[in-house]
């Protein structure tokens, strides 16, 4: 129903305002350009020039050089790039840890809401949401703060637990093994309770007569929730899995740099802390901003591919 | 409406329990940490776990706060965070109201880069060298204009603007108000319930922030909270700013004990306005998923 335009007055025969120039329109909403100014000027100078930046992945750039004094060296830096054992490595983690957010976080928040939706004491549910709901407020490093003062061989909790349970001491926060593992429950931990938010709204909207039918037909609780809840939210989960998926690339960079130290970067390393450590703490800024231009256009191509898979099987895609 | 047949109890107690221990395991972390921030050091070694300290002692705080390094982070924090949303608000309600108007000349093309913007970016080493170029390197700004609006957000605002009933807007342009007077006497007012939801928005974010921090300030005079409490929790400094400004005669809590003190001095304001985060977010999210 949007654009509607609005009905001029009948009875305007003559209509002087259809030969107005550009010119006086842009007259009459000079204000309104007024008010566009700060906002175009911001998205110009940090969304726009930067992308023309971009083109510093094709320079050997030097600071003291400047865009227009720095050598063009091609593809040379893409090249030095995928030939870099790093490249491999990079993939690999990025891909492993999507992988595992996937399959082990992105059911979480459907079946917590599932769980929630058949609460049917109000004050019950709304506290329970109230308590979950905590963690997503509060930034990655109190998050990862609190994983370090639970998890630290000196003291913590947990490492104590185990160490008294299993007679050994692990070093979760430098293990290799125990890297991924602790990047998802953080992740389960911090957003599982925020993610039943539209799951709830969706599941809110299911017609309250299916479930009479349903009890008329004598199907007990599971069958009702396997048979007529979880198709009802079918299309929201598919629409967030192809968010999720397009998003494969994105691993969250301050969660994966603040929990990453000398012994588990082998593991840690993604694109995102890779482009940070090469670029800002070593200087290297046209090969960084290449590697960052190769998962930028990855990244895109995953979006629309994923949205056009979503179409052909039927659903309707973020498109 | 539903049966109450003994399969649909044992269902609803084997789900009453679940979320309980769910709900459960997510505060404790939170309480055990506030418990151990005013623990006594013996407690904290020799009891394994617990919420409740049967000791009480403040000495952790006193050790944090006995230098100003702490206290001048938080200015920080707070600066950025009361700045950068005003800031926020301005830059995106403006561009907001003025892509509102469908006879905007050039609205669509403004909206079409806005959107091309969200799905790609110049990324992290570019943008870094736009605000390297214009200056903004450790200053206080790196962690406010650059973020100045959020693209998402200018979508939905602008949405809502649209809604506004246009007669209202006719009206005032017929009195002889202009787009700034219609701006600021009529739309905004109007949508004040709605920039309060996304003021809320942007200030957890600046609260929170730490990638702007990381990137932009080097001098640690100019650091937000969440750097500091990096600093102190994960590069394991067991000295908070100048060791050598303390008083000599303090004893020092173990380091547990104070990390957990940071923590929870740093999750205070957001902890005091979470009611309103709950109650606000929640809309929010629905109105970005609705129209978005």
């Amino acid at each position: 129903m949007e654009n509607v335009p609005v009905q001029e007055p009948v009875l305007s025969t003559v209509r002087p305002a259809a030969k107005k120039t550009i010119f006086t329109k842009l007259k009459r909403d000079k204000w309104l350009y007024l008010l566009l100014f700060p906002g175009a000027l911001y998205f110009l100078v940090f969304k726009y020039v930067p992308m023309w930046g971009i083109l510093i992945a094709f320079q050997d750039y030097q600071p003291y050089l400047g865009f227009f004094g720095s050598h063009w060296v091609g593809v040379d830096n893409f090249k030095n790039f995928f030939m870099n054992p790093d490249f491999f490595r990079l993939l690999k983690n990025t891909l492993i840890l999507s992988a595992y957010n996937i399959f082990f976080f992105f059911p979480a928040p459907i079946i917590l809401a599932l769980l929630l939706n058949e609460v049917r004491k109000a004050v019950f549910k709304k506290t329970v949401q109230t308590l979950i709901y905590v963690p997503h407020f509060m930034s990655m490093v109190i998050v990862a703060s609190i994983t370090y003062v639970f998890f630290t061989t000196e003291g913590g909790i947990v490492s104590e637990l185990v160490s008294h349970l299993f007679g050994r001491q692990i070093d979760f926060l430098t293990s290799l093994t125990w890297f991924r593992p602790l990047i998802v429950m953080q992740t389960i931990w911090k957003e599982t309770g925020w993610g039943t938010i539209l799951f709830l709204a969706a599941l809110a909207g299911v017609d309250a007569q299916l479930y009479e039918a349903a009890i008329v037909d004598g199907a007990g609780r599971w069958r009702q929730l396997w048979n007529i809840t979880l198709p009802s939210i079918r299309s929201t989960i598919v629409i967030l899995l192809i968010l999720r998926m397009g998003a494969s690339l994105d691993n969250g960079f301050e969660q994966i740099f603040l929990m990453t130290n000398a012994l588990n970067r082998q593991v840690a390393d993604v694109f995102d802390t890779y482009v940070y450590s090469v670029g800002i703490t070593q200087g290297s800024f046209s090969y960084s901003t290449a590697v960052g231009l190769f998962k930028a256009i990855v990244g895109v191509v995953l979006i629309f591919g994923s949205n056009f898979l979503a179409r052909k099987s039927g659903e309707s895609g973020i498109f | 409406m539903r049966t109450n047949t003994v399969g649909g109890r044992m269902f609803d107690i084997i789900n009453y329990i679940l979320l309980s221990v769910f709900a459960i395991v997510t505060v404790i972390p939170f309480i055990y940490v506030i418990a151990g921030s005013f623990a006594t050091s013996t407690e904290l070694a020799s009891r394994a776990f617990f919420l409740i300290p049967k000791t009480f002692s403040l000495n952790a705080y006193q050790y944090i706060f006995s230098t100003d390094t702490l206290f001048k982070s938080g200015l920080v924090s707070v600066y950025v965070t009361v700045v950068g949303t005003v800031v926020n608000l301005l830059f995106t309600t403006t561009m907001a109201y003025a892509l509102s108007r469908r006879h905007l000349i050039g609205r669509n093309t403004v909206l079409n880069l806005v959107v091309f913007s969200m799905v790609f970016g110049g990324g992290m080493i570019p943008t870094f060298l736009v605000v390297k170029g214009l200056g903004m390197l450790d200053s206080l700004w790196a962690m406010i204009i650059p973020g100045a609006i959020n693209a998402f957000n200018l979508i939905i605002i602008k949405n809502f603007f649209q809604e506004l009933p246009p007669s209202l807007l006719e009206s005032a342009s017929i009195d002889g108000c202009t787009d700034l007077g219609i701006f600021w006497r009529i739309v905004l007012p109007l949508s004040k319930p709605v920039l309060a939801t996304f003021a809320l928005f942007y200030a957890v974010g600046h609260w929170n922030d730490f990638f702007s921090a990381l990137l932009y300030i080097n001098d640690s005079a100019k650091w937000p909270l969440q750097v500091i409490l990096q600093q102190f929790v994960m590069m394991s400094q067991g000295t908070i700013g100048d060791a050598s400004s303390m008083d000599p005669t303090f004893v020092k809590p173990p380091d547990q004990s104070v990390k957990m003190a940071v923590i929870v001095v740093s999750s205070i304001p957001i902890m005091l306005v979470y009611p309103w985060l709950q109650k606000y977010f929640v809309k929010g999210v629905m109105v970005g998923a609705v129209k978005g």
